[in-house]
């Protein structure tokens, strides 16, 4: 079966999306990412959507479905490279994606991944005291 | 409104939905749409695909590139025999949905859209068409 490859960067997952990906696809990739958190109990996923040529409501869907699962299994999200004419598009459809934080590149998204994670060690650490 | 080229392709399966993004894409990159332009269409049209196979079981859409005095745009209609649309006001508000979505397939495909026409009735399919002008 076909399946959108999952790579393993230190604590974080990398996902680069790079086909036209039909329904099916995007919901085995929305499972294959929750096993793999479990299993890597990795702390960020980084979702890079530069090669995307459209979000619909569906894939938009999906990657809000994505960040909440992470969110729950205790890791964050960061959506990297949408193209601008995308993100023009996804506007005009109506679709906002509440909670999901985005990033210009992989590079910037891993920094913005890591900062989250600071401040969440942050706020752990000063509510224990 | 002349019409310059048609073509039908079958909508029937997922992949069905991807081959039209992509046929939709080539037209309107033929047609010389600008990209934010192409962006559009193609969502519009993958939101109404989508329809097509999930809730109207199935159907064709039909593309064709037509004229209007010197502008040229690109219509596409999506028709199914599924059940129809009761409330097509309803069915058209941002976020309703009888199937789990986000409900802004068809409101968004409509703002996505130069203009947009629909016509459903219960028990007897449904047609949604769309133009983008350039
Ligand atoms: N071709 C169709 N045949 C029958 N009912 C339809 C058809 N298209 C849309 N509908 C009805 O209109 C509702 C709204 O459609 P719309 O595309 O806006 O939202 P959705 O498909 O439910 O969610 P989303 O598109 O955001 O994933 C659908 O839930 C469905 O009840
Ligand atoms: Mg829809």
């Amino acid at each position: 079966m076909e399946r959108i490859p999952i790579l393993k960067l230190g604590d974080f997952l990398l996902v680069t999306i790079q086909v036209d990906m039909h329904d099916q696809l995007v919901m085995t990739l929305q499972d294959d990412l929750t096993e793999r958190i479990v299993k890597t109990q990795a702390l960020g996923v980084l979702m890079d959507i530069s090669s995307l040529e459209i979000v619909d409501s569906f894939i938009g869907r999906m990657i809000g479905n994505i960040a909440a699962m992470a969110r729950v299994l205790d890791a964050e999200t960061v959506v990297v490279g949408m193209q601008p004419a995308v993100a023009i598009t996804l506007v005009e459809l109506g679709l906002s994606l509440p909670g999901v934080r985005t990033a210009l590149n992989v590079d910037s998204g891993m920094k913005l991944l890591r900062t989250m994670l600071d401040q969440k060690e942050m706020a752990n650490a000063s509510s224990a005291r | 409104m002349p019409v310059q080229r048609d073509e039908v392709m079958p909508i029937r399966s997922s992949e069905d939905v991807v081959r039209v993004r992509q046929m939709v894409r080539q037209w309107a990159v033929t047609l010389g749409f600008s990209l934010v332009d192409q962006t559009k269409i193609v969502t519009a049209a993958s939101e109404l695909a989508r329809n097509t196979l999930g809730y109207g079981g199935g159907g064709e859409v039909q593309l064709e590139i037509v004229q209007k005095g010197i502008r040229s745009g690109l219509r596409l209609t999506f028709i199914d025999q599924g059940p129809g649309i009761l409330d097509i006001e309803l069915a058209l508000k941002d976020g309703y949905t009888t199937g789990g979505g986000l409900g802004l397939g068809l409101s968004g495909a409509k703002r996505l859209s130069n203009e947009f026409e629909i016509f459903s009735r219960p028990g007897e399919g449904t047609r949604v068409s769309i133009t983008r002008w350039k």
